[in-house]
């Protein structure tokens, strides 16, 4: 869809609200520095020493360290009281228990922090999955939509089929109407033939039938009893 | 860099007063340095990977110090010698 030039209208609203691209964005975050600044004796910073380094060599800031504690005391500027007992108790503890647990609670809390990391990398490589998926779907429908021609030919050729059959149904509908409508007409003269006929040989068979007089009837009649007599005797005759 | 803007481990002895006279001396300006100063420690000493009790250590030196020089007064009166 990239290459697709956009609509003028969306390109003017873009460039009112510039994506992540400028150095100001705050994504992404930067990674935390794996180790924090130095510092020696767990109270002074290393750039402290190297301040001194080209001035006092190595030593300087314990011997300042030391001219500075001593100028203290003595002018009691820091008193040495019940306090101080408290604090040296205090410290000792603090430090034995540093040098003896510290490796074992950096290790859990390293632990608690790589889980949180876990979690939060395997969300951040199921959201790139499902957005590559996403774009492998994509491109797919956008190989469908070359298939459009296809799909249309298809289609046509449906339609066309569509048509064709229901010119070829109307076509033999009117075949048949007509059919039927000569077939009607056929039937009508065959049978005024018909019945033209039946009257005919009916008024024929009337007419001969009343032109028998009796005259001819009884001379009908002898004739055939001469006949039946001749045969009768051809037959005794014959037996 | 200018002067004005550059922090104060970069500014040298002699340019000193002129930076002072830069500075933002109002209450907002103030609050903005407090911030500055806190956010560029935590970066550097507390929000990283692996840490040591360096980070929380120097803030309760400082909170010792703070609080001895907060309460010299009352404790001047435990000296051992009265001269010095």
């Amino acid at each position: 869809l990239r290459a697709l030039p956009p609509p003028v209208a969306v390109g003017v609203l873009h460039t009112t609200r510039p994506l992540h691209a400028t150095q100001q964005s705050l994504a992404p975050v930067p990674p935390l520095p794996e180790k924090g600044g130095e510092v020696r004796h767990g109270l002074i910073p290393e750039e402290f020493f190297q301040f001194l380094y080209p001035k006092t060599g190595v030593t300087g800031p314990y011997m300042l360290g030391t001219g500075l504690l001593l100028y203290l005391l003595s002018k009691e500027i820091y008193v040495v009281n019940h306090e101080t007992a408290a604090a040296a108790c205090i410290l000792a503890v603090i430090v034995y228990g540093i040098k003896k647990f510290g490796p074992d609670v950096a290790a859990f809390a390293d632990k608690l922090n790589e889980e949180k990391v876990a979690t939060a990398v395997a969300m951040k490589n199921e959201a790139i999955q499902t957005l590559q998926t996403a774009i492998e779907e994509e491109k797919k429908e956008q190989w469908r939509v070359e298939g459009r021609s296809y799909l249309f030919d298809a289609k046509r050729n449906n339609i066309a089929m569509l048509l064709e059959a229901n010119y070829r149904e109307r076509l033999l509908m009117v075949y048949n109407e007509v059919k039927k409508r000569l077939d009607y007409q056929v039937a009508m003269q065959t049978l005024k033939r018909q019945k033209e006929q039946d009257y005919m040989i009916q008024w024929v068979e009337k007419n001969v039938v009343q032109s028998i007089t009796p005259q001819q009837q009884k001379e009908s009649i002898a004739k055939c009893i001469l006949d039946l007599k001749a045969l009768s005797k051809s037959a005794h005759a014959a037996v | 860099g200018p002067l004005s803007e550059r922090p104060l481990m970069e500014v040298r002895l002699g340019e000193l007063h002129t930076w002072i006279s830069t500075c933002n001396f109002s209450p907002q300006g103030l609050l903005g340095a407090v911030q500055k100063a806190w956010s560029s420690y935590c970066a550097k000493y507390i929000h990283v990977r692996r840490g040591g009790p360096a980070g929380i250590s120097m803030l309760l030196a400082g909170y010792c110090l703070f609080s001895y020089v907060w309460n010299y007064q009352h404790l001047k009166q435990q000296r051992w010698r009265k001269y010095h």
